[in-house]
């Protein structure tokens, strides 16, 4: 059987496509992007006319996919975990609403903050909705997962979550593929109040969600992704989630595991295996990826009295990602004594690349705040961000997509002078809008800089909406066109390009200013095909 | 038989395509394989790496143990370094001599080298010079890679396949350069190890 070097990312984007999945809706993020990426760029998906479609942002991709979904045909809606909260709206109410064509919801988890803000753990979300949460351990399990998912979410009429964290999205291995399935067709939910939630149906649809939770267990128990593996030594016993199993696994290559183990790959957790393995064993270990989820449950308000180790008594550390040698040290095998790293080694923080707009923008943005005291300016999530780093040591915040603006406008409201946001052209459509009209409606002193590079560059270039209409996007929402300033971020131009903030500045209102100029890495790319 | 590898550098130097010719060549003759690798904010010109696993055995884990890789293979001198806490006691470590500085504080090359010279078993090749005399500066990497080559033998793998399957749809000017520079990096290591009079 041929196997495909895929990422875990790339395998649930084939097991989706090999799924008879319709459509697949996105913000880019990472570590999720590569799902809706492969999707966009598979040739197969493409014969199978399959959308590909990256959303504005994470909830209108949700609430796209519920669309999907109502309509009978299959979608997965894919996200970075933070996404999530911007999505958890209609994330929520969709376990109320239920699915009707299967429906997957992908979160993918950043432990230990690779790329993130924070290492949430979406696991969280799933057992908030109520509804079933699989969590794969290798890029097989990505791609067998999506197949099982769709059905169960078509045999409940729920959405299914599928968790996965950083490590899991980015490595490859080996996949092998199965036959592929048809698409559904075009067929309306049975019952047409189904999606309406007037509280006296809400009630109702809720019911029905409480209803299943008992077969949701049931289904985990019989889970082929759950797994129990007795073991003639019960003064332990592990339970592991997600890829914490290979963490495990690592450390028994060459010497024989006689622990019992219990693998978790599908929530609610299953009960009679929980139940098995708490009752046999003197101690219990959990290893998870991410929050001391199945730990704290288990250990219960009061600690019932069973003996159960893991991040919470730290026996593991509480934050960051897991690894084979936390996992040893945990279980006490002896760890290789190690090198340092050589006292000469310096932090390479991630830079702006060479000839990028932001360079140009936060040079002129620097020049123009020069006789201000300093902590002035909101920002945002996108390259820019790295304006927060020597040399340009531009911006003072960074927290949720869009908080630039509002923050602005918040502190502006405080009596702050002048208070200034930047925020990326992708991130501004995103999140920004909303924001920005509270500012127009409030009249609010607030000097808002939207860096315009035409793309989402970040993740590595996907399409930015705003692109081509932001000026109209923003007079639309009703910044006087006087002060909605465009210039292009170009070193010769520096002088014109501080001055036009400095007005900005001194206008007691809403301005926008918009530095228009293409992402380098895009130039070069578009350069590249063109003389290829 | 396994060989775990560290592949190190600076985003965007390169470090993913050495990834991908080791793994297609690992998949030829039908290793398991597993390679991770970073995306997102690091690769804006920060510090990457790659966990690579060949083995003739079904692989566990996505990261390799601390202290137990085989092999650092590094576009660039300070990243080699960086990754030390990886390196098992008896493995090696292949890098690049040619600082990539893209940050104030970057520290004395001198004392780099004196760290580099330091470690047990190092190879430091000025891959951007060899690549540069090949007359293709842009395939500084494979240089690195071929330097490496006589330590990969033990998995036995077809390096040279490897590049056709990767660089294949660029047509043979690139395959060429790309084998050229390979050759040279295998040829610095080779001879060095023979002058030294060391076996692997």
């Amino acid at each position: 059987m041929q196997k495909l070097m895929l990422l875990g990312d790339e395998a649930i984007a084939l097991g989706a496509i090999d799924s008879g999945m319709s459509a697949i809706y996105a913000y880019p993020g990472t570590p999720s992007t590569e799902i809706t990426e492969y999707v966009a760029h598979s040739r197969e998906a493409k014969e199978k006319n399959i959308l590909a479609s990256w959303s504005t942002n994470e909830k209108t991709a949700m609430e796209a996919a519920l669309g999907m979904s109502y309509a009978g045909k299959r979608t997965m809606v894919c996200m970075k975990h933070v996404g999530l909260n911007v999505a958890a709206d209609p994330f929520i109410n969709a376990s109320i609403t239920g699915a009707n064509g299967g429906m997957i919801v992908v979160a993918a988890d950043d432990p230990s903050m690779h790329s993130s803000q924070n290492e949430q753990d979406s696991r969280f979300y799933g057992k908030f909705a109520m509804i079933p949460v699989l969590e794969p351990t290798n890029q097989q399990e990505c791609y067998d997962m999506v197949s099982y998912a769709f059905d169960l979410s078509e045999k409940y009429s729920i959405p299914v979550m599928m968790r996965i964290t950083t490590r899991m999205a980015h490595s490859r291995a080996g996949v092998v593929r199965k036959p592929a399935r048809e698409q559904n067709s075009i067929k309306l939910p049975v019952n047409l109040i189904q999606y309406v939630l007037l509280p006296g149906n809400a009630r109702k649809q809720y019911k029905k969600l409480l209803g299943n939770q008992q077969s949701f267990f049931d289904e985990s128990a019989a889970s082929p992704f759950n797994k129990y593996f007795d073991g003639t030594d019960k003064s332990l016993g592990i339970i592991t989630s997600g890829i914490a199993y290979n963490y495990l696994m690592e450390n028994f290559q060459d010497n024989k595991l006689n622990f019992p183990v219990l693998k978790i790959s599908q929530y609610p957790m299953p009960r009679p295996f929980v139940e098995k393995l708490i009752s046999e064993c003197k101690e219990i270990l959990v290893l998870e990826e991410g929050y001391p989820m199945i730990e704290e449950s288990l250990r219960g308000f009061l600690n019932n009295g069973i003996r159960i180790k893991g991040r919470m008594d730290g026996t593991l550390v509480f934050e960051g990602e897991l690894n084979p040698t936390k996992v040893a040290a945990a279980l006490g095998i002896p760890v290789p004594q190690i090198a340092n790293i050589p006292e000469v080694v310096t932090n390479r923080p991630p830079a702006l690349c060479s000839g990028c707009p932001h360079i140009d923008s936060y040079l002129a943005l620097n020049q123009a705040l020069d006789k201000y005291a300093k902590g002035l300016v909101f920002s945002d999530i996108g390259c820019y961000t790295i304006g927060a780093l020597k040399p340009f040591e531009s911006i003072n915040s960074c927290v949720d997509m869009g908080a630039s603006i509002t923050m602005a406008k918040g502190a502006a409201d405080a009596g702050l002078s002048p208070a200034v946001a930047v925020i990326g052209d992708g991130t501004f459509t995103h999140s920004g809008m909303t924001g920005l009209l509270d500012c127009v409606k409030h009249k609010s002193n607030v000097t808002v800089i939207i860096l315009d590079n035409k793309t989402t560059a970040m993740t590595g270039g996907q399409p930015s909406h705003g692109d081509g209409h932001l000026f109209d996007i923003v007079k639309g929402l009703g910044v006087e066109e006087e002060h909605i300033r465009i210039f292009k971020p170009i070193r010769k131009n520096h002088d014109e390009n501080y001055r036009i903030i400095e007005e900005e500045l001194n206008y007691k209102g809403v301005s926008v200013i918009i530095p228009t100029r293409e992402c380098i890495v895009e130039t070069n790319k578009r350069m590249r095909e063109k003389f290829k | 038989m396994k060989e775990d590898i560290i592949l190190a550098g600076v985003g965007g130097q390169g470090i993913l395509s050495i990834a991908a010719v080791i793994g297609s060549a690992a998949l030829e003759i039908g290793m398991y394989m597993k390679q991770s690798e970073v995306h997102g904010m690091s690769q804006r010109g920060g510090d990457v790496m790659s966990n690579l696993r060949i083995a003739d055995h079904e692989i566990f884990s996505d990261l390799i143990p601390c202290g137990k890789a085989d092999l650092i293979i590094s576009v660039e001198p300070m990243e080699a370094l960086r990754h030390l806490p990886m390196l098992s006691h008896d493995g090696w470590l292949i890098t690049n001599s040619t600082p990539f500085k893209n940050t104030l504080d970057y520290p004395d090359v001198d004392k780099i080298m004196a760290t580099l010279e330091k470690i047990p078993n190092h190879i430091v090749i000025d891959a951007d010079k060899i690549a540069k005399d090949l007359g293709s500066t842009m395939s500084a990497n494979m240089v690195i890679l071929g330097a490496a080559c006589p330590f990969l033998d033990n998995v036995c793998l077809d390096i040279e396949n490897g590049i056709r399957n990767i660089f294949g749809r660029k047509g043979e000017k690139v395959i060429k350069s790309n084998m050229d520079a390979l050759k040279a990096g295998r040829e610095y290591t080779t001879a060095l190890l023979k002058k030294q009079t060391i076996k692997i």
